[in-house]
């Protein structure tokens, strides 16, 4: 149970149903996918979310939708959470015209612009140098959008990590990093690989804030995400947070994960995010079983129609080989779901012309830069 | 017009298209307070503030990858790299982000971006310092190469690659920064995939980018004493090759020869050679003949260094053996 809670639920029926929602959707969908992978509907690569729903629920709910989001190859959740189309990601994983980006990019990558969700990528670590990016991007427009950016723990020992980490500091880049320790990276324990497992303590080299939460009770990430992402929407710089997590499925769909017992598996299941947060709000008497069971129903249907639309939707045509590489002179950029559904979308990313835009701060103020090479012993 | 370094050229174009665009910033290694490794953004800092021109750390996987995401939501980063040897480590966020960011997004995303510093030999630097990488981002869809070899193509192209809304590598010549030449003042873009003839002639072509241009130049001078009439190509952009030019010189002259820095295998000449044997093969009078670097790593002492390196003479031999006048 979520220990500490008063017994007057200071949270709403309306968050704590919303969040119920998103989970058992992830928790559905990746079913699905499974499934779906073992009938070779779906082939490549495929990285489940089951067991980690918690960490995306959490934090969807604490920061805004315009806020930026990226992530690594296990991203068919977040968006999902963000409201994605989950047929239009299914699509995406069946390599049909319907998906985000056409069946061009598949499990590993989900674009979904219109919901700020900027991919997920292929190579360990790599979104955390984009992610400082888009953080930069902020900053340098005057504009309150954070961006949150999600890596597991193995990419906490690629280059990347350490080079963004310190500049993300320097700079006060509005950037949430969140490492979903989910324990292993792939077949390896990160404790095996790692000389400080406990991946939030590398924030202190950097001078970052740094936190860990239990990454399988939504409540505590939501409290602290809602902390993290006001401290860093303040202009405070970055905060790297360890969401503590368990995927309950191998790696990916091609991994048996001998190098865990079943009984380890059995142990993380009773820790299973989805019913604790059901029995929580069960106990605050704030919904009914029915309740849960009417959501239950509602997604199910939504997953099984999300099949049968990536089922339907047709392979790209053969033409699509040859778009999508070089942006042609007054091309515009694509927006899926009006490509797909026919939807007129109008909440697109639109950025201020190199005429209005005003670049009025300063990185790196002439005093601030003389003094440190004052220090250095420069002369000047 | 005004004779400028090429290194002013660069400079005049960065500051045009910053004053035209605040979205467009400077971030590299030692561009800021120290005005540049090679002087490219002197005077910059003071002109558009330490937002806009960015002293990064040597981190160069890490400020490359924070370009590339900055140029996702709109904003259009020039990335300098000290050299291009350094950006081998950046090379995963060119590689698998920027160039593919268009087509894993399914044409949601595009990445307005110039990854741009000097390459080729730097002289007396041995072989880390020393490397013609272009070949190796030409290889790859989804960007754009470009390798000016005068002042007026690098402001020019610089211009254009700012403005550009895909990414695009400028390789930059080392040895070249400080060569002058007439610059247009103002607004002069040249369009990325054409190619120039920078000398007409009957006899011969030779086919060349950046540095290598002014060797073919001094073969081409000696050459018509002979009575030898070369025309050189300056492909100025690598990817996409301008295969019209291509084929038109060598139409023109029926011979063709290919002078690159780089190494020969998977070198740009290669291709260009195909091109050249699959849509003019029945144009030719002799076959193709490349002259590139040697195939070794370069070596610190001047001799070996020169050695490995083309010049007018190897060049001069390579069109002899095209005109069948070997050992004349």
């Amino acid at each position: 149970m979520f220990g500490g809670l008063a017994v007057a639920s200071k949270y709403s029926k309306d968050l704590l149903l919303t969040m119920y929602r998103k989970m058992y959707l992830m928790r559905r969908f990746e079913e699905r996918a499974g499934q779906q992978y073992g009938l070779g509907k779906i082939a490549g690569f495929c990285h489940l979310y089951i067991g980690q729903e918690a960490v995306a629920a959490g934090v969807e709910e604490a920061i805004r939708p315009d806020d930026y989001m990226l992530s690594g190859y296990r991203d068919h959740a977040q968006p999902l959470a963000r409201g994605s189309d989950a047929g239009m990601v299914m699509a995406e994983l069946f390599g049909r015209t319907g998906g985000y980006s056409k069946g061009k990019g598949g499990s590993m990558h989900i674009f979904d612009i219109e919901h700020h969700f900027y991919g997920g990528y292929g190579i360990v670590g790599a979104q955390i140098g984009l992610a400082a990016g888009m953080a930069f991007a902020s900053r340098y427009r005057n504009e309150d959008r954070i961006t949150v950016c999600y890596f597991g723990d193995a990419a906490a020992n690629q280059g990347i990590f350490h080079e963004t980490l310190n500049m993300a500091v320097k700079w006060k880049l509005p950037v949430l990093y969140i490492c979903e320790n989910n324990r292993y990276g792939m077949g390896t324990a990160i404790a095996r690989v790692a000389a400080v497992p406990e991946i939030h303590k590398r924030g202190e080299g950097y001078g970052m804030r740094h936190e860990a939460v239990d990454g399988m009770d939504v409540l505590k990430m939501y409290e602290a995400v809602k902390d993290a992402a006001a401290y860093i929407r303040a202009g405070n710089g970055p905060v790297l947070m360890e969401a503590n997590t368990y995927r309950f499925r191998g790696h990916s769909m091609a991994d048996p994960a001998t190098y865990r017992t079943k009984q380890e598996v059995e142990d993380e299941r009773k820790n299973d995010p989805i019913p604790r947060l059901k029995d929580y709000t069960l106990k605050q008497k704030l919904a009914k079983e029915e309740e849960f069971d009417a959501i239950d129903e509602e997604v199910k249907a939504q997953v099984d129609a999300a099949v049968k639309f990536a089922d339907e939707s047709p392979e790209p045509d053969l033409s699509e080989l040859w778009k999508d590489t070089i942006v042609e002179e007054g091309e515009e950029d694509v927006r899926p779901r009006e490509r797909v559904l026919g939807v007129k979308v109008t909440k697109w990313p639109k950025y201020p012309s190199g005429q209005e835009l005003k670049v009025t701060w300063d990185l790196e103020p002439r005093e601030q830069a003389e003094k440190a090479d004052k220090a250095a012993g420069l002369k000047r | 017009m005004a004779e400028l370094m090429y290194r002013e050229a660069l400079n005049q174009a960065l500051a045009e298209e910053m004053e035209r665009d605040a979205n467009v910033f400077l971030i590299g290694e030692e561009v800021g307070r120290y005005q540049g490794a090679f002087k490219v953004s002197q005077g910059l800092l003071d002109k558009f503030g330490s937002a806009r021109i960015i002293d990064a750390p040597i981190s160069e996987l890490g400020f490359t990858g924070l370009g590339v995401g900055a140029a996702m939501v709109g904003l259009r980063p020039v990335v300098e790299m000290m050299t291009w040897n350094f950006a081998i480590l950046a090379m995963d966020q060119i590689v698998n982000n920027a160039a593919k960011l268009r087509h894993m997004s399914g044409g949601q995303l595009r990445c307005p971006i110039v990854f741009r510093g000097p390459g080729g030999a730097g002289g007396r630097l041995s072989s880390q310092h020393s490397q013609a990488l272009e070949a190796n981002y030409a290889h790859f869809p989804g960007l754009k190469v470009i390798a000016p070899a005068t002042p007026a193509d690098a402001k020019g192209l610089l211009k254009a690659a700012i403005r550009d809304d895909n990414p695009v590598i400028m390789i930059e010549g080392e040895r070249l920064y400080a060569l002058k030449g007439e610059v247009p003042e103002g607004e002069h873009i040249v369009p990325i995939g054409k190619a120039d003839v920078k000398r007409e002639g009957k006899d011969v072509s030779i086919i060349t980018w950046s540095r290598m241009y002014y060797f073919v130049e001094e073969a081409a001078k000696q050459l018509e004493a002979e009575g030898i009439s070369v025309e050189i190509l300056d492909l100025r952009t690598l990817r996409p090759l301008d295969e019209e030019a291509i084929l038109a010189t060598v139409r023109k002259t029926n011979r063709a020869i290919v002078v690159e820095e780089g190494w020969p295998l998977a070198g740009v000449g290669a291709q260009v050679v195909d091109i050249i044997q699959s849509k003019a093969f029945d144009d030719l009078d002799a076959p193709v003949v490349r002259v590139t670097g040697l195939d070794v790593n370069m070596s610190y002492a001047a001799n070996l260094e020169n050695a490995i390196q083309p010049d007018a003479p190897k060049i001069i031999a390579a069109v002899k053996k095209v005109l069948y006048r070997e050992g004349a």
